[in-house]
C-alpha cells in the first residue's frame, strides 16, 4: 500500500535516514521499533509529508506522493499522530475533533455569510460524530473540557480520535504508548485493533512497549541508524542477531558509532 | 468649587477624544495581533497599510463627491470604504504572493520576516506618498458635530461645553460593530476556528487537513479590512497624511504588545490604555482643577504633565513597565 523506496533525509551533514526501504502492507498492522535516533520518526515525517526526502520516492497505491504537503495527504487518507499529543489547547475536545474533516464548507468567507444553513447541518453531523468516537474511546465526558487541561494520555487518545474523524486509509502513530499508563494503553491497543478490523485501517506504529507490539503487530520492522535492518514478526526481529546488536551495541562494526 | 464644570471639561477635552483615539489603536492593534498570532510575525507594514487602505477610500471618496454623490449628514467616506477594503485586501493579497509566501514556504525565522515586513513597509509608504502625496488631506464631510459645545451649554446651563464630533461617534460605533463581528467569525464560524487551530498548532493544523495557504488568505483580508477601517476613522477624526500613518505603528504595536501579543481582546484593551495615558498625561489640566479645587489654589500654570511632542513616550514607558512586570502582556498572548 505505501512503499518507501531508497529514501535519504539529511539534516546537513547528518544523515537521519540513510537509504530505507520498506513496504507496508495494506490491511495489516505494522509495527516499527528500533532504537533511539534511529530515524523512525523522521521517516514517517517524510512519509506524511512534514519533512521533503534528500532523495528517495514514497509512493501509496502505485501514486507518487513524495514531497506532498501533509493537508493534501490528509485528503487522500494518510494520517499521523505525533510523539508528543499536539492539541489546539483553547478549544474544547469536541471542537478539537471538529476541526478534522478539512474543507468543510464553512471554511470560505463566502458561505461563511450565504451559506449557513449548510454550514449548520454539517455541523450538526460533525458533532454527532466527534460525541460518537469520544464515547468509543472512554473520554465522552471530556467533551466540553478546555484540550488543553487534560492529561497526557486522554490527550492521545484524543489524537487517535482525529482518526477517526474521517475514513482513513492508513495511520501512523507515533509512539501512542509514551507516558500513559498500561489500563489506558490497553484501551487504546484495543481501540487500535479495532479500527483495523471493523474500518479497516492500516497502521503503522512506533513503540518502545515490546508487549503492546507483540500482542498489535505483524509484521515488524526494525530501524537502526537510518536504515531498515530486518523484518519479520516479533519473534524472528528478537532473534536477528542485527538487530540484538543495534540495540545493545556489542560487536559493532565501528566502535564509535554505539549508543547513536 | 465646581466639581460638574470640571468633569464636562474632563469629558470634552480628555474622555471623548482618548475614546475615540483608542477605538482607532484597538483596531489597528487587532490587526497586528492577528497577524503575529497567525502568520507569526511582527508586521512593521501595518501603519502603511493603513495608510494604503485610507488613500484608496479617500480617492473614491474624491470621486464620489465629483459625481455628487452624498450620504447627507455622515461623511461620504463611509460609502466609500468598502471599495477602500477590497482595494486594500487585494494589495495586501498580492504583496503575500510576491513576497511573504516565498518566505513562508522557505519556513523563513519570525525575525526574518519582520525584516522583510519593513522592507514592504517602505515600498508601500513610497507607493502611497506617489500616488496621493506627502501632504495632509481632510475628506470629511457632512455634519461637524452631534452636539456641538454651545448647543451643549445652551441646553444645560453650564459654563462649559461638551462638543461631541460626528467623526467620534461614528468611531466609536463603528469600532464596536468591526469587533463584535470579528469575534463573532473567530470564535463562530468554521472560517475563524481554523484561523484559530492554526495560531494554537500549526502543524497539527496541517495534518488535520487544514489547507494552510487559505486560513493565511482569510486572514490577509481580515487584517486589510481592519487597517483600511482603522485608518479610515483616524483619517476623518484628525487629517490624512502618509507619514502621520507610519508614525502611528508605535502606538500600536505598543498597544498589542501591552494586551499581550495574539489576543484579540488584549489589542482593544491595549488601545484604550495607551490611548487614555497619552491623553492624560498630555492634556493641560488648568481649567478643571482650577474648576475642581477650592478657590484662590487652582494653578497659575498650565498644569500640563508632558508636551504633546512627547506622546510617543509615553506609550513606550507603558511598554516598559507591562514588559518588565507582565512579560506576555496584561491577558495573556504568546511568544514565537
Amino acid at each position: 500500500m505505501i512503499k518507501v523506496d531508497n529514501v535519504v533525509k539529511t539534516f546537513g551533514g547528518f544523515r537521519a535516514v540513510d537509504g530505507a526501504s520498506l513496504e507496508i502492507r495494506q490491511g495489516a498492522i505494522t509495527g516499527l521499533i528500533g532504537p533511539n535516533g534511529a530515524g523512525k520518526t523522521t521517516l514517517f515525517n517524510v512519509i506524511a509529508g512534514v519533512l521533503t526526502p534528500t532523495s528517495g520516492k514514497v509512493t501509496m497505491m502505485g501514486e507518487d506522493i513524495t514531497g506532498l504537503p501533509p493537508h493534501t495527504l490528509f485528503h487522500k487518507g494518510l494520517l499521523r499522530t505525533f510523539q508528543i499529543a499536539h492539541e489546539f489547547g483553547s478549544m474544547t475536545c469536541r471542537e478539537n475533533l471538529m476541526m478534522v474533516p478539512g474543507n468543510q464548507s464553512g471554511e470560505t468567507l463566502w458561505n461563511t455569510w450565504f451559506g449557513r444553513r449548510r454550514i449548520a447541518d454539517e455541523e450538526r453531523a460533525l458533532r454527532a460524530k466527534a460525541d460518537e468516537v469520544m464515547e468509543f474511546l472512554t473520554i465522552g465526558h471530556l467533551a466540553d473540557q478546555k484540550a488543553s487541561q487534560i492529561s497526557g494520555g486522554q490527550k492521545k487518545l484524543l489524537e487517535l480520535g482525529r482518526t477517526m474523524m474521517v475514513d482513513a486509509k492508513i495511520v501512523f502513530l507515533d509512539e501512542v504508548g509514551a507516558g500513559v499508563n498500561r489500563t489506558l494503553l490497553n484501551t487504546i491497543g484495543d481501540a487500535i485493533v479495532q479500527l483495523n478490523k471493523e474500518r479497516g485501517y492500516t497502521f503503522v506504529v512506533i513503540e518502545h512497549d515490546m508487549d503492546f507490539i507483540g500482542r498489535l503487530c505483524d509484521p515488524v520492522i526494525c530501524m537502526a541508524e537510518g536504515k531498515v535492518l530486518a523484518q519479520g514478526t516479533l519473534a524472528e526481529i528478537k532473534a536477528n542477531e542485527q538487530v540484538i546488536e543495534a540495540y545493545l551495541g556489542t560487536g559493532l562494526k565501528n566502535k564509535d558509532m554505539v549508543g547513536a | 468649587m465646581d466639581l460638574l464644570n470640571a468633569f464636562i471639561t474632563l469629558a470634552n477635552f480628555v474622555i471623548v477624544p482618548a475614546i475615540a483615539y483608542g477605538s482607532q489603536l484597538a483596531l489597528g492593534a487587532l490587526g497586528v495581533t492577528l497577524i503575529y498570532g497567525i502568520l507569526r510575525f511582527s508586521n512593521f507594514a501595518h501603519g502603511d497599510t493603513m495608510a494604503f487602505g485610507t488613500m484608496i477610500t479617500i480617492l473614491i471618496t474624491w470621486l464620489f463627491q465629483s459625481w455628487g454623490l452624498s450620504l447627507g449628514v455622515f461623511p461620504t467616506a463611509l460609502l466609500a470604504l468598502p471599495f477602500g477594503i477590497a482595494g486594500c485586501a487585494l494589495f495586501v493579497l498580492m504583496t503575500d504572493r510576491a513576497v511573504y509566501r516565498f518566505y513562508r514556504v522557505q519556513k523563513a525565522k519570525p525575525v526574518i520576516l519582520v525584516i522583510v515586513s519593513m522592507g514592504v513597509m517602505f515600498i508601500m509608504n513610497g507607493v502611497v506618498r506617489f500616488i496621493i502625496g506627502p501632504d495632509d488631506h481632510a475628506f470629511g464631510d457632512g455634519e461637524r458635530f452631534i452636539i456641538s459645545a454651545r448647543t451643549f451649554r445652551e441646553m444645560t446651563g453650564l459654563q462649559e461645553g461638551l462638543a461631541i464630533r460626528t467623526s467620534t461617534g461614528i468611531t466609536v460605533i463603528t469600532a464596536i460593530i468591526v469587533v463584535a463581528i470579528l469575534f463573532w467569525f473567530l470564535n463562530k464560524t468554521r472560517t475563524g476556528k481554523s484561523m484559530r487551530a492554526y495560531s494554537d498548532n500549526e502543524d497539527l493544523a496541517l495534518l488535520s487537513g487544514i489547507n494552510p495557504e487559505r486560513v493565511v488568505m482569510v486572514t490577509w483580508i481580515i487584517v486589510a479590512a481592519l487597517a483600511t477601517v482603522a485608518g479610515t476613522l483616524y483619517g476623518l477624526d484628525k487629517s490624512f497624511k502618509a507619514f502621520t500613518y507610519f508614525q502611528l505603528l508605535l502606538p500600536i504595536f505598543a498597544s498589542a504588545i501591552v494586551g499581550g501579543l495574539g489576543s484579540p481582546v488584549g489589542a482593544i484593551a491595549g488601545g484604550f490604555i495607551i490611548a487614555f495615558s497619552e491623553v492624560l498625561v498630555t492634556y493641560a489640566w488648568k481649567k478643571v482643577l482650577v474648576y475642581a479645587l477650592p478657590d484662590g489654589i487652582g494653578p497659575d500654570g498650565l498644569a500640563q504633565l508632558l508636551s504633546t511632542d512627547y506622546k510617543f513616550a509615553v506609550s513606550f514607558l507603558i511598554l516598559l513597565i507591562v514588559l518588565l512586570f507582565r512579560p506576555t502582556g496584561l491577558f495573556k498572548g504568546k511568544s514565537v
